[in-house]
């Protein structure tokens, strides 16, 4: 679904992206992890045409994407920091959203997830931080698109939206949508997570499955794992 | 770019800012006509308003409204839209909205006081598109800072210091350039400076309508004595439409380059 071919990005001196190559097939729940800085964020952004790579091209299903717009309405993005105009209503930019990509939303299945009914006519400025991540995932994922990017979906919310996002996303799953997150919260990837994109350094470490991983690195759990994998990295620099 | 649009200027709309903003113009501008008791007199120290005021305000407003906005613009570039269709959407939104402020706030207490009736209409007039097109253009100079610094203390002090250039500093290095080279013909360089200068042009624009010879100010005079009255106002509207302009075209160049 997505293909990737050398993709470098730098700021300034250091390089974020370092020639990524990489594949990732329909259907499935993807994780990209890696430590602070090791590029997560900058590739995501880059599939989104945030971030203009310095070189190396990008497909979705098999057509470049690198400097268009449109193949964006057959994505859901969920950024990692989303902030809306602080005057707006949820309800106002359910409407806006749905003007500017002319598609249909559906936004009452996250209002019913999140119990968000009594907050649809509230300024944002007066929501707190957990409900304003409910409204950007609704505003995110409202179009139900077959594909769906989440820079680090779980951020402010309380155990129990955690719970019904991660159910939310597998019954997604269910329906052979491709989804594609990044997070710090390993449980989260052991639980959720079926192939394992591992960012280092700006290169791609591993890509393969949670027990793939394990097996490279001889370790029991994931988190051992990755620990093991960043120490080993560490050692051989 | 109009839904951009249409939804920025709903936000900005509501945002304590512009409701103080145009309250205070309201205030100001009853302050000004019962203090002068005279409207062609108010018109005049409307003049100051203009061309201190605005700019200053158009860009503390157009810095900070972009970097507040840096987030939703993120939000924005995930959806199947241009990128030119985003910033335009949005600076036209924050124009609007500090448009409409200054335009409400001084066009009801003039219009009380009867302005349409007082023979001084189209002064009245010519002062509000100077208003508006000095909202334009410090609200892009502005924009365009914050655009091109991600830092936003840097981003703050470039564009108050764009405006104390223009504002102020501008017109010190003008004369202290004239001194020193007295003996020679300044005449045509002074004009060429002033049209790099839209507060000098917005306040030739304006006074060149008015006729007043003691308030045209040395460019001013410049002006009258090349272009006459009406050529100069001709011309002094064009430089500020084409201020109005470049900047823009800079935001749109540099928006499609940059990373967010």
């Amino acid at each position: 679904m997505i293909n990737v071919q050398n993709l470098t990005k730098t700021f300034g001196n250091l390089t974020v992206l370092n020639d990524v190559s990489l594949e990732i097939g329909a259907g499935k729940i993807v994780a990209v992890l890696g430590p602070n800085g090791s590029g997560k964020t900058t590739l995501i952004k880059c599939l989104m045409g945030m971030v203009r790579p310095d070189k190396g091209g990008m497909y979705l299903k098999g057509e470049q994407i690198n400097d268009q717009s449109s193949y964006r309405t057959y994505i859901d993005y969920l950024p990692q920091i989303s902030r809306h105009p602080e005057n707006l209503t949820p309800r106002e930019l359910v409407r806006m959203l749905g003007d500017i990509r002319q598609q249909p939303a559906r936004e009452e299945v996250f209002v019913d997830l999140f119990e968000l009914e009594p907050y649809l006519d509230k300024r944002l400025k007066n929501l707190s931080g957990g409900t304003r991540q409910k409204v950007s995932i609704m505003l995110s994922l409202m179009f139900h698109n077959d594909l769906l990017i989440m820079d680090e979906p779980t951020n402010g919310l309380d155990p129990t939206a955690i719970i019904r996002l991660k159910d939310y996303l597998l019954e997604k799953r269910r329906e052979n949508k491709s989804i594609i997150f990044t997070t710090h919260i390993i449980p989260l990837v052991e639980e959720m997570a079926e192939e394992i994109i591992f960012l280092l350094e700006g290169n791609i470490y591993f890509q393969g499955s949670v027990d793939e991983l394990k097996k490279q690195q001889s370790e029991p759990n994931l988190e051992r794992a990755i620990a093991h994998a960043l120490t080993t990295k560490k050692a051989s620099i | 770019m109009n839904k951009i649009l249409k939804y920025s200027f709903i936000d900005l709309i509501r945002s304590n800012w512009v409701i103080s903003y145009t309250a205070f113009y309201f205030v100001a501008t009853f302050g000004l006509l019962v203090a002068n008791g005279d409207i062609s007199k108010a018109i005049i120290s409307l003049l100051h308003v203009i061309t201190i005021l605005i700019p200053l305000i158009s860009t503390v407003f157009g810095v900070i409204y972009f970097y507040n906005s840096r987030d939703y613009i993120e939000m924005l570039l995930a959806q199947p839209i241009r990128r030119s269709t985003i910033f335009l959407g949005q600076f036209l939104g924050l124009v609007l909205s500090l448009c409409f402020s200054f335009v409400v706030g001084i066009l009801i207490p003039f219009l009380v006081y009867g302005v349409s009736v007082s023979g001084y209409l189209l002064h009245f007039l010519y002062v509000l598109v100077a208003g508006i097109l000095m909202t334009i253009i410090f609200s892009a100079l502005a924009y365009l800072i914050a655009l091109l610094n991600d830092n936003r203390l840097r981003g703050f002090g470039l564009a108050i210091l764009t405006w104390l250039l223009f504002a102020i500093l501008y017109d010190g290095i003008f004369v202290l350039a004239m001194i020193k080279f007295e003996e020679y013909p300044l005449d045509k360089v002074s004009l060429i400076a002033s049209l790099f200068n839209p507060i000098d042009l917005s306040r030739i624009f304006i006074m060149l309508k008015f006729d007043t010879a003691a308030l045209f100010g040395y460019t001013g005079a410049l002006f009258h004595q090349f272009f006459g009255s009406n050529l100069g106002v001709v011309l002094a509207g064009f430089a500020l439409l084409v201020w109005c302009f470049v900047p823009v075209l800079i935001i749109l160049a540099k928006s499609n380059q940059k990373d967010f």
